[in-house]
Protein backbone atom coordinates (compact mmCIF):
# COMPACT_ATOMS: atom_id res chain seq x y z
CA UNK A 1 0.00 0.00 0.00
CA UNK A 2 2.62 2.28 0.91
CA UNK A 3 4.97 1.33 -2.16
CA UNK A 4 1.71 2.74 -3.84
CA UNK A 5 1.67 6.28 -2.64
CA UNK A 6 5.55 6.45 -3.66
CA UNK A 7 5.26 5.72 -7.31
CA UNK A 8 7.86 6.59 -9.63
CA UNK A 9 6.30 9.29 -11.15
CA UNK A 10 6.35 11.80 -8.03
CA UNK A 11 4.07 14.37 -10.08
CA UNK A 12 1.10 12.19 -10.36
CA UNK A 13 0.61 11.43 -6.87
CA UNK A 14 -1.04 14.40 -6.44
CA UNK A 15 -3.84 13.51 -8.22
CA UNK A 16 -6.49 12.23 -6.10
CA UNK A 17 -9.75 10.34 -6.84
CA UNK A 18 -11.79 13.06 -7.44
CA UNK A 19 -8.68 15.15 -9.63
CA UNK A 20 -9.74 11.35 -12.23
CA UNK A 21 -13.07 12.44 -11.74
CA UNK A 22 -12.97 15.83 -12.97
CA UNK A 23 -10.54 14.77 -15.31
CA UNK A 24 -12.46 12.64 -16.72
CA UNK A 25 -15.31 13.80 -16.71
CA UNK A 26 -14.31 17.13 -18.34
CA UNK A 27 -12.91 15.05 -21.13
CA UNK A 28 -16.59 13.59 -21.66
CA UNK A 29 -18.17 16.96 -21.59
CA UNK A 30 -15.53 17.99 -24.73
CA UNK A 31 -16.45 14.92 -26.63
CA UNK A 32 -19.97 15.87 -26.29
CA UNK A 33 -19.30 19.59 -27.36
CA UNK A 34 -16.87 18.29 -30.32
CA UNK A 35 -20.29 16.29 -30.92
CA UNK A 36 -22.92 18.75 -30.93
CA UNK A 37 -20.92 21.98 -31.76
CA UNK A 38 -18.93 20.55 -34.79
CA UNK A 39 -21.68 17.95 -36.36
CA UNK A 40 -21.26 18.08 -40.18
CA UNK A 41 -24.91 16.88 -40.97
CA UNK A 42 -25.32 15.62 -44.11
CA UNK A 43 -27.99 18.06 -46.01
CA UNK A 44 -31.19 16.43 -47.05
CA UNK A 45 -32.57 19.54 -49.11
CA UNK A 46 -31.12 22.16 -51.57
CA UNK A 47 -32.70 25.51 -51.46
CA UNK A 48 -32.46 27.25 -54.67
CA UNK A 49 -32.87 31.42 -54.59
CA UNK A 50 -33.20 33.47 -57.83
CA UNK A 51 -32.98 37.05 -57.15
CA UNK A 52 -35.02 37.70 -54.00
CA UNK A 53 -37.28 34.61 -54.29
CA UNK A 54 -37.03 31.13 -52.98
CA UNK A 55 -37.54 29.20 -56.75
CA UNK A 56 -37.49 25.64 -54.72
CA UNK A 57 -36.53 23.03 -52.73
CA UNK A 58 -35.44 19.53 -53.79
CA UNK A 59 -34.38 16.26 -52.06
CA UNK A 60 -30.89 15.26 -52.57
CA UNK A 61 -31.79 11.96 -52.42
CA UNK A 62 -31.92 11.63 -56.35
CA UNK A 63 -30.29 12.50 -59.50
CA UNK A 64 -30.98 14.71 -62.19
CA UNK A 65 -30.21 18.06 -63.90
CA UNK A 66 -32.13 21.13 -63.04
CA UNK A 67 -32.00 23.83 -65.96
CA UNK A 68 -32.50 27.28 -63.49
CA UNK A 69 -33.21 30.67 -65.56
CA UNK A 70 -31.20 33.49 -64.05
CA UNK A 71 -31.16 37.15 -65.03
CA UNK A 72 -28.46 37.11 -67.60
CA UNK A 73 -29.09 33.10 -69.05
CA UNK A 74 -29.43 29.88 -67.84
CA UNK A 75 -27.39 27.86 -65.29
CA UNK A 76 -27.50 24.20 -64.64
CA UNK A 77 -27.39 22.52 -61.14
CA UNK A 78 -26.50 18.62 -60.51
CA UNK A 79 -28.27 16.72 -57.67
CA UNK A 80 -26.35 13.28 -57.14
CA UNK A 81 -27.44 11.28 -54.56
CA UNK A 82 -26.91 13.97 -51.13
CA UNK A 83 -25.01 16.04 -53.01
CA UNK A 84 -25.30 19.02 -55.37
CA UNK A 85 -22.84 21.44 -57.45
CA UNK A 86 -23.46 24.18 -60.32
CA UNK A 87 -22.47 22.46 -63.95
CA UNK A 88 -22.58 25.17 -66.07
CA UNK A 89 -23.19 29.24 -65.64
CA UNK A 90 -23.40 31.73 -68.30
CA UNK A 91 -21.45 34.23 -65.55
CA UNK A 92 -18.29 35.46 -66.36
CA UNK A 93 -15.86 33.70 -63.70
CA UNK A 94 -17.20 30.94 -62.83
CA UNK A 95 -16.84 30.93 -58.94
CA UNK A 96 -19.64 28.92 -58.62
CA UNK A 97 -18.97 25.93 -60.68
CA UNK A 98 -15.52 25.83 -59.15
CA UNK A 99 -17.00 25.80 -56.07
CA UNK A 100 -17.87 22.30 -56.95
CA UNK A 101 -20.12 19.96 -54.54
CA UNK A 102 -21.91 20.88 -51.98
CA UNK A 103 -22.29 18.04 -48.90
CA UNK A 104 -22.76 19.28 -45.63
CA UNK A 105 -26.03 21.19 -44.38
CA UNK A 106 -25.38 25.27 -44.18
CA UNK A 107 -22.87 24.72 -46.86
CA UNK A 108 -24.07 27.57 -50.02
CA UNK A 109 -23.08 28.21 -53.47
CA UNK A 110 -23.57 31.73 -54.77
CA UNK A 111 -23.44 32.77 -58.42
CA UNK A 112 -23.85 36.91 -58.25
CA UNK A 113 -23.92 37.75 -61.44
CA UNK A 114 -26.80 35.38 -61.95
CA UNK A 115 -28.51 36.11 -58.91
CA UNK A 116 -29.00 32.14 -58.21
CA UNK A 117 -27.86 30.63 -55.18
CA UNK A 118 -27.85 27.24 -53.84
CA UNK A 119 -28.24 26.54 -49.55
CA UNK A 120 -27.79 23.19 -48.49
CA UNK A 121 -30.42 22.40 -45.60
CA UNK A 122 -30.27 19.88 -42.85
CA UNK A 123 -32.95 18.61 -40.94
CA UNK A 124 -32.21 21.18 -38.59
CA UNK A 125 -31.18 25.14 -39.75
CA UNK A 126 -27.60 25.64 -38.81
CA UNK A 127 -26.19 29.29 -37.58
CA UNK A 128 -27.04 31.45 -40.58
CA UNK A 129 -23.97 33.28 -41.72
CA UNK A 130 -25.20 35.35 -44.71
CA UNK A 131 -28.00 37.14 -43.13
CA UNK A 132 -26.23 38.22 -40.40
CA UNK B 1 0.70 61.24 3.20
CA UNK B 2 1.83 58.03 4.29
CA UNK B 3 -0.89 54.96 3.74
CA UNK B 4 -0.60 52.53 6.50
CA UNK B 5 0.40 49.09 5.23
CA UNK B 6 0.15 45.64 7.52
CA UNK B 7 2.10 42.43 6.67
CA UNK B 8 -1.09 41.17 4.80
CA UNK B 9 -0.97 44.09 2.36
CA UNK B 10 2.95 43.30 1.73
CA UNK B 11 1.94 40.09 1.21
CA UNK B 12 -0.83 40.25 -1.17
CA UNK B 13 1.50 42.71 -3.22
CA UNK B 14 4.63 40.58 -3.35
CA UNK B 15 2.60 37.69 -4.72
CA UNK B 16 0.39 39.98 -7.08
CA UNK B 17 3.85 40.61 -8.47
CA UNK B 18 4.94 37.18 -8.92
CA UNK B 19 1.30 36.76 -10.74
CA UNK B 20 2.43 39.59 -12.86
CA UNK B 21 5.50 38.26 -13.91
CA UNK B 22 4.32 35.43 -15.09
CA UNK B 23 1.62 36.80 -16.85
CA UNK B 24 4.27 39.20 -18.69
CA UNK B 25 6.03 36.40 -19.63
CA UNK B 26 3.13 34.58 -20.92
CA UNK B 27 2.29 37.17 -23.36
CA UNK B 28 5.32 37.23 -25.02
CA UNK B 29 5.15 33.17 -25.77
CA UNK B 30 3.33 33.04 -29.53
CA UNK B 31 0.16 31.23 -29.20
CA UNK B 32 -1.50 29.27 -32.04
CA UNK B 33 -4.71 30.72 -31.57
CA UNK B 34 -5.58 33.90 -29.95
CA UNK B 35 -6.90 33.25 -26.57
CA UNK B 36 -5.20 29.78 -26.10
CA UNK B 37 -3.07 30.56 -23.42
CA UNK B 38 -1.29 28.34 -20.66
CA UNK B 39 -2.37 30.59 -18.23
CA UNK B 40 0.97 30.45 -15.70
CA UNK B 41 -0.30 33.06 -14.02
CA UNK B 42 -3.10 31.06 -12.21
CA UNK B 43 -0.51 28.89 -10.47
CA UNK B 44 0.03 32.04 -8.35
CA UNK B 45 -3.66 32.17 -7.54
CA UNK B 46 -4.34 28.82 -6.64
CA UNK B 47 -1.31 28.55 -4.33
CA UNK B 48 -2.62 31.40 -2.45
CA UNK B 49 -5.92 29.96 -2.28
CA UNK B 50 -4.54 27.04 -0.77
CA UNK B 51 -1.50 28.25 1.17
CA UNK B 52 -3.80 31.66 2.56
CA UNK B 53 -7.49 32.09 1.76
CA UNK B 54 -9.92 33.36 -0.95
CA UNK B 55 -9.35 36.75 -0.58
CA UNK B 56 -6.08 36.99 -0.75
CA UNK B 57 -6.83 35.18 -4.10
CA UNK B 58 -9.09 37.52 -4.90
CA UNK B 59 -6.62 40.32 -4.61
CA UNK B 60 -3.79 39.09 -6.15
CA UNK B 61 -5.77 37.46 -9.39
CA UNK B 62 -7.48 41.16 -9.78
CA UNK B 63 -4.45 43.20 -9.08
CA UNK B 64 -2.61 41.58 -12.01
CA UNK B 65 -5.08 41.79 -14.36
CA UNK B 66 -5.34 45.37 -13.55
CA UNK B 67 -1.35 45.94 -12.88
CA UNK B 68 -0.15 43.59 -16.07
CA UNK B 69 -2.90 45.43 -18.53
CA UNK B 70 -1.64 48.65 -17.21
CA UNK B 71 1.93 47.53 -18.10
CA UNK B 72 1.30 46.49 -21.71
CA UNK B 73 -0.40 49.67 -21.97
CA UNK B 74 -3.85 47.31 -23.15
CA UNK B 75 -5.64 48.92 -19.75
CA UNK B 76 -9.38 48.93 -20.86
CA UNK B 77 -9.04 47.28 -24.36
CA UNK B 78 -10.89 44.30 -24.86
CA UNK B 79 -7.92 42.35 -24.28
CA UNK B 80 -7.98 43.70 -20.57
CA UNK B 81 -11.88 43.22 -20.92
CA UNK B 82 -11.12 39.43 -21.61
CA UNK B 83 -8.91 39.06 -19.05
CA UNK B 84 -10.73 40.87 -16.06
CA UNK B 85 -13.99 38.69 -17.00
CA UNK B 86 -12.12 35.61 -17.46
CA UNK B 87 -10.41 36.21 -13.98
CA UNK B 88 -13.92 37.05 -12.28
CA UNK B 89 -15.50 33.93 -13.66
CA UNK B 90 -12.62 32.08 -12.33
CA UNK B 91 -12.39 33.31 -9.01
CA UNK B 92 -16.70 32.72 -8.39
CA UNK B 93 -16.39 29.18 -9.34
CA UNK B 94 -12.96 28.79 -6.99
CA UNK B 95 -15.60 30.19 -4.53
CA UNK B 96 -17.65 27.49 -4.64
CA UNK B 97 -14.92 24.81 -5.40
CA UNK B 98 -13.09 25.64 -2.27
CA UNK B 99 -15.67 23.75 -0.19
CA UNK B 100 -14.75 20.82 -2.40
CA UNK B 101 -13.96 18.07 0.37
CA UNK B 102 -9.97 18.20 0.01
CA UNK B 103 -9.63 14.56 1.30
CA UNK B 104 -11.00 13.56 -2.42
CA UNK B 105 -10.28 16.96 -4.25
CA UNK B 106 -6.99 18.32 -4.93
CA UNK B 107 -5.35 21.74 -6.04
CA UNK B 108 -6.03 20.06 -9.79
CA UNK B 109 -9.81 19.96 -9.90
CA UNK B 110 -9.62 23.19 -8.53
CA UNK B 111 -7.29 24.27 -11.71
CA UNK B 112 -9.09 22.56 -13.98
CA UNK B 113 -12.27 24.41 -12.60
CA UNK B 114 -10.91 27.30 -12.91
CA UNK B 115 -9.42 27.34 -16.19
CA UNK B 116 -13.32 26.19 -17.49
CA UNK B 117 -14.50 29.24 -16.07
CA UNK B 118 -11.64 31.22 -17.50
CA UNK B 119 -12.48 30.45 -21.25
CA UNK B 120 -16.37 30.31 -20.08
CA UNK B 121 -16.23 33.95 -19.06
CA UNK B 122 -13.88 34.98 -21.69
CA UNK B 123 -16.34 33.15 -24.38
CA UNK B 124 -19.65 35.16 -22.80
CA UNK B 125 -17.45 38.85 -22.95
CA UNK B 126 -16.95 37.63 -26.54
CA UNK B 127 -19.87 36.63 -27.49
CA UNK B 128 -21.98 39.77 -26.11
CA UNK B 129 -19.46 42.29 -26.66
CA UNK B 130 -16.61 41.26 -29.37
CA UNK B 131 -18.27 38.81 -31.84
CA UNK B 132 -22.10 38.99 -31.06
CA UNK B 133 -22.94 35.66 -33.16
CA UNK B 134 -23.76 32.50 -32.63
CA UNK B 135 -20.83 31.31 -34.28
CA UNK B 136 -18.25 31.81 -32.05
CA UNK B 137 -19.50 28.57 -30.63
CA UNK B 138 -17.18 26.54 -32.62
CA UNK B 139 -14.56 27.81 -30.54
CA UNK B 140 -15.56 26.82 -27.56
CA UNK B 141 -14.45 22.38 -28.33
CA UNK B 142 -10.77 24.23 -29.31
CA UNK B 143 -11.18 26.10 -25.97
CA UNK B 144 -12.13 23.43 -23.33
CA UNK B 145 -9.48 21.29 -24.77
CA UNK B 146 -6.94 23.97 -24.20
CA UNK B 147 -8.98 24.06 -20.72
CA UNK B 148 -8.48 20.81 -19.49
CA UNK B 149 -4.88 20.35 -20.96
CA UNK B 150 -3.45 23.47 -19.06
CA UNK B 151 -5.64 23.32 -16.28
CA UNK B 152 -4.18 20.23 -15.38
CA UNK B 153 -0.63 20.81 -16.17
CA UNK B 154 -1.26 24.15 -13.74
CA UNK B 155 -2.62 21.93 -11.28
CA UNK B 156 -0.05 19.83 -11.15
CA UNK B 157 2.56 22.56 -10.82
CA UNK B 158 0.22 24.15 -8.23
CA UNK B 159 0.47 20.78 -6.33
CA UNK B 160 3.98 20.16 -6.66
CA UNK B 161 4.73 23.52 -5.49
CA UNK B 162 2.14 23.27 -2.29
CA UNK B 163 4.30 19.80 -1.51
CA UNK B 164 7.20 21.22 -1.56
CA UNK B 165 6.08 24.26 0.91
CA UNK B 166 4.72 21.42 3.32
CA UNK B 167 7.85 19.10 3.16
CA UNK B 168 10.23 21.63 4.06
CA UNK B 169 8.81 25.47 5.45
CA UNK B 170 10.77 27.69 5.40
CA UNK B 171 9.91 30.58 7.60
CA UNK B 172 9.62 34.28 5.59
CA UNK B 173 7.76 37.63 6.22
CA UNK B 174 4.62 36.05 3.99
CA UNK B 175 3.80 33.68 6.86
CA UNK B 176 -0.10 34.50 8.48
CA UNK B 177 -0.20 35.73 11.58
CA UNK B 178 -0.84 32.95 13.97
CA UNK B 179 -4.55 33.31 15.16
Amino acid sequence: MLSLLHSPKPTFRHLLIGDWFTIISCAIIIVFLFQTLWSHEHAAKVQIRIGDKIYAAYDLNQQRDIILHGPIGDAVIHIEQGKVRFVKSPCHNQYCVHQGWLVHSGQVAICLPNQISLELIGKQKPYDSLNY
Amino acid sequence: MQIQTNIDDHRIAKLAAFAIALHMVEAVVPSPLPGVKPGIANIVTLYVLLQYDFATAAWVSILRVFASSLLMGLFMSPTFALSLSGALVSLSVLWVAQYLPKRYFSVITLSILAAFAHIAGQLIMVRLWLIPHASVAYLIPIFSVAALFFGLINGLITARLLYNKAQKPEPDITEPKPG
